[in-house]
């Protein structure tokens, strides 16, 4: 026998490239986080956690829930017992739960759209859904339009395994950094030119890391432009039960059902619990499609990432809730706008504007001024300086792909008011440190 | 304008290829049975479901464990104060109890003879996730795995679909009762290396599906050397080691890899999952368990895309704590498959039917070859759709495993109860026995040509042999029923 000297057999392309997106400094900021971590008690100059998108502001009303709904947790028997659950694995997914969660999402749209149970396909979270899409939709090489600032998790969603491309769409400040018909068609255009065949355009509504929602006028433009270019669209509608303030939020499903599902072939929908319910441990995620054979398809490809049926069998019963679930949106909205509010008027405070959101776990923070060099090293050299001297975590504008140095996403729902409270005070102490340093230097010169 | 006509085009060549498997007649017994399934009061005439290689035999323990354990689910008043925690944990370096239980259990299921660490354990949307997620880790688009068959048929989809990698096999046959050689070995390999495809590595399954035996210590060896000499990788499937309810003992791969230090340990891949020792797949539990340090890095980031729920972690991951438990568990589950393998077995050997001498899993291999017309792909799935159509009994046919002889059939005992054990039974001895003077002389013509076992009869269902008489040209021309009614 060989001597065995731990030579090993290569491992594959995917597995030694860097397309996991893992040293992104996105997740760097995680590490420094993990190292040094807040503690009110513990360690109160710890780094706190301003760079994770959680909602912690709503489990309580979860809690009482489970409180006063005892059969949540429990098996009955026959059809509803433990057995028949525990070897429930048809890739259709509980039908309970199908319901629940198609009405659900009908409430969070305000009932304004119907959702059909059998067009939903369960997969562990929206991280599975946006590959298992990408699978389905392209081929290697191929590419996809995604407008920026985006989610730093797409490029291991949509490239990793797949060996899709992304192909940003710059958006700006100028209008608010919203994406236009002119900068799609445009990207399309280069794309194109490039020898990039665009398959789909995913777009993030709510979006990550604005906090802000697409009007109805664009999403039609957009409606328009897929069946132009005869592409797909996936809408990530993760943050649809987070828009907290007008205007109110309108999901591509709404614009299908104004056409009457006319030349919808093409639209998907990604949902799932992480955000609106904070449940991100439980990896319930949804693809709804309006194509027959994208959801066939879909389903059978969930066999890789498929939902827990324990889970599916007690959120079918919590989300069937009604009475629960209103209160929930509600409440959830309520609570989120007043934490944006609180979070917004600190900054402010501090001499920092934040682009004006109405959605989402997080503000898009403007420190263009602050930059000592307009440009992506100078964005990442204050980043650093904010992790370091500040110990906050936010999220560098570069790690989102922004076309413009500067800007920072950092979330306000993933901690206590009081770290809240903290971490304004540290950053006004910070802020006043830097205009004087800046001060100093122009006195000097 | 809209998709419509050209819409083939307008999806990707994965979601378009059939790679998916479902057309395979491994599936199609499964719709026979959707359309008529088998119910003791409301359909008893229906098909019975004995394509599902399923644990049931031992749910009442897991439950009175959850019952005596309020504590472990987060949605109890006992549990409620873990919920928050529990719900936002989406680390994919899983919950700690969780890896440690998981650890545990695997090394309890080795008779304590291996030792995993827990920090060795990656999650992923069960064993089927696992291997897919292995073959993106292992092996480019265009690679093979060597897999010896007969093999369980969604490898094809797991292994192939999506990582357009590819599975080549290694013949086994009944020579020697499908165990692998190094002759096979090395044949598969050539070939492969004939037709300018790059090896990574060997799959295989132990105990396996659908033998339903263990491997035994010379075979892992034999395999061992061949991916050390040849620097490929080695995955082996244990997803059925708690279910080895017989001798010979179960000899895992970790086993003869910690006692060798001069195996690449960088080669060596286990996966695992709860479904089939603990009659769980519905909760998606699967494990990959790499010796080598960067397919565990890449394996985990990889587990993004199917993390085991939080909420089902956190009950396993109390359950599995529970020694005491999983201990009684284990020989407890041993005892019931012995037995229930021993009823069945008795119930086939009594009408003549022979399977392979199995010692573990949730089914057997039958050897019904000599009901077969004719010795090819078609006669054995004739004879299927007689069992499924005719006798109402979803088997699954050895093609659907890549099997290299046709005539042998996979049927599952584990996932009924004892009354539609008894019905399948009765069932298979009714369509192997038969009654009247037709069946004598064609037991007497089959003795002069072909010299079969003349305890085994085949008889047709009455309105098949009406069919038969009529348009004798439906039959195979090598058929005896043929030449018998001439």
């Amino acid at each position: 026998m060989a001597r065995g000297i731990g030579l090993g057999a290569p491992l594959s392309k995917i597995a030694v490239s860097k397309a996991h997106g893992e040293d992104s400094p996105y997740f760097a900021g995680w590490k420094a986080y993990d190292e040094d971590p807040y503690d009110p008690v513990a360690n109160p100059t710890g780094v706190i956690q301003m760079g994770l998108a959680e909602n912690q502001v709503s489990f309580d009303l979860l809690e009482d829930y489970l409180e006063q709904h005892p059969e949540t947790a429990s098996w009955s028997s026959g059809i509803s017992g433990f057995k028949e659950n525990a070897l429930f694995q048809d890739y259709h997914g509980l039908q309970s739960f199908r319901k629940a969660m198609a009405s659900f999402m009908e409430q969070i749209r305000g009932k304004r759209v119907k959702f059909n149970p059998d067009r939903m396909v369960l997969t562990a979270g929206a991280t599975a859904a946006n590959e298992l899409l990408t699978f389905i939709l392209a081929d290697p090489g191929d590419a996809v339009l995604v407008p920026t600032p985006y989610y730093p998790g797409f490029d291991r969603d949509l490239q990793w395994r797949t060996g899709v491309k992304i192909f940003p769409v710059h958006c700006h400040s100028s209008n608010g950094f919203q994406l236009t018909l002119h900068s799609l068609q445009s990207a399309y255009s280069i794309a194109e030119a490039s020898n990039l065949r665009v398959k789909a355009l995913l777009i993030t509504n709510p979006s990550n890391p604005l906090g802000t929602t697409m009007p109805r006028s664009l999403l039609e433009d957009i409606l328009n432009f897929i069946s132009q270019k005869n592409i797909h669209l996936i809408s990530d509608e993760i943050y649809s039960g987070s828009v907290f303030s007008s205007p109110e939020f309108i999901s591509v499903a709404e614009v299908v059902e104004t056409r009457q599902h006319k030349n919808c072939d093409g639209v998907h929908i990604v949902y799932s619990l992480s955000k609106d319910l904070g449940l991100p441990g439980f990896r319930v995620g949804t693809i709804y499609s309006y194509n027959d054979r994208v959801v066939t398809t879909a389903r059978r490809m969930s066999s890789f990432s498929l939902v827990s049926s324990q889970t599916q069998k007690m959120l079918a019963s919590m989300l069937s809730d009604e009475e629960f679930t209103v209160k929930y949106i509600k409440t959830n909205r309520e609570r989120l706008r007043r934490r944006h509010g609180y979070i917004v008027e600190g900054l402010k405070d501090a001499g920092i504007e934040c682009l004006e959101g109405n959605a989402g776990l997080f503000c898009w923070m403007n420190l263009t001024q602050m930059l000592e060099e307009k440009s992506m090293e100078g964005e990442l050299r204050l980043w650093k300086m904010i992790l370091s001297e500040v110990k906050l975590n936010v999220s560098p504008g570069s790690s989102c792909y922004c076309a413009e140095p500067g800007w920072f996403r950092v979330c306000f729902a993933n901690m206590t008011e009081e770290t809240l409270e903290v971490a304004l005070r540290r950053t006004k102490v910070f802020v006043e440190k830097i205009k004087g340093r800046k001060t100093n230097v122009i006195f000097r010169s | 304008m809209g998709f419509g006509e050209s819409e083939e085009q307008l999806l990707s060549k994965v979601a378009t290829n059939g790679g998916h498997g479902e057309n395979s007649s491994y599936f199609d017994g499964w719709k026979a049975y959707d359309r008529d399934p088998y119910h003791p009061i409301q359909n008893p005439e229906g098909v019975i479901q004995m394509g599902l290689a399923e644990n049931l035999l031992c749910h009442d323990l897991i439950e009175e464990w959850i019952r005596k354990n309020p504590a472990a689910s987060i949605c109890t008043e006992e549990g409620v104060s873990q919920f928050s925690a529990v719900a936002n944990f989406q680390d994919y370096h899983g919950l700690p109890i969780f890896r440690q239980g998981v650890a545990k259990f695997m090394e309890k299921g080795r008779g304590g003879r291996v030792r995993f660490d827990p920090e060795r354990i990656v999650m992923s949307g069960g064993a089927t996730g696992a291997q897919e997620t292995l073959a993106f880790c292992l092996a480019d688009p265009g690679d093979a795995f060597l897999i010896p068959v007969p093999y369980y048929p969604a490898f094809d989809r797991d292994f192939c679909w999506r990582t357009r990698a590819r599975l080549l096999p290694i013949h086994c046959d009944s020579s020697n009762n499908f165990n692998i050689t190094t002759s096979a070995l090395e044949a598969a390999y050539h070939q492969a290396q004939k037709s300018n495809i790059r090896v990574k590595g060997i799959l295989i399954s132990n105990p396996s599906n659908p033998l339903g035996t263990t491997m035994s210590k010379q075979t892992l060896q034999i395999l061992l050397r061949f991916v050390n000499e040849k620097r490929i990788h080695l995955i082996c499937d244990e997803i059925f080691s708690g279910t080895v309810f017989k001798s010979p003992r179960f000899v895992s791969l970790s086993e003869i890899v910690e006692a060798d230090p001069t195996i690449d340990r960088d080669l060596i891949h286990v996966v695992y999952s709860l479904s089939k020792d603990l009659g769980l797949p519905g909760f998606r539990v699967g494990v990959i368990y790499s010796y080598n340090n960067a397919v565990v890095a890449c394996a985990r980031k990889m587990s993004s895309f199917g993390l085991v729920s939080s909420q089902t972690q956190y009950l396993l991951g109390c359950m599995l704590g529970d020694e005491e438990f999983t201990s009684e568990y284990l020989v407890e589950n041993a005892r019931r498959l012995a037995e229930r393998h021993g009823v069945f077995t008795a119930g086939l050997a009594r009408v003549g039917i022979r399977c392979l001498e199995g010692n573990g899993g949730l089914f057997c291999w039958m050897d019904l070859r000599a009901l077969l017309k004719e010795e090819t792909v078609e006669g054995e799935l004739e004879l299927w759709r007689v069992i499924v159509n005719e006798v109402k009994l979803n088997v699954s046919p050895g093609s659907s495993f890549h099997c290299a002889e046709p005539g042998w059939f996979r049927v599952c005992f584990a996932n009924m109860d004892e009354e539609t054990t008894e019905r399948a039974l009765r069932r298979i001895r009714v369509f192997v026995n038969g009654e009247g003077e037709e069946v004598k002389m064609m037991k007497t013509k089959k003795k002069k040509k072909n010299g079969w076992d003349e305890e085994l009869r085949l008889s047709l269902p009455r309105r098949f042999e009406e069919d038969l008489v009529l348009t004798p040209r439906l039959m195979s021309p090598h058929s005896p029923l043929v030449r018998a009614t001439i």
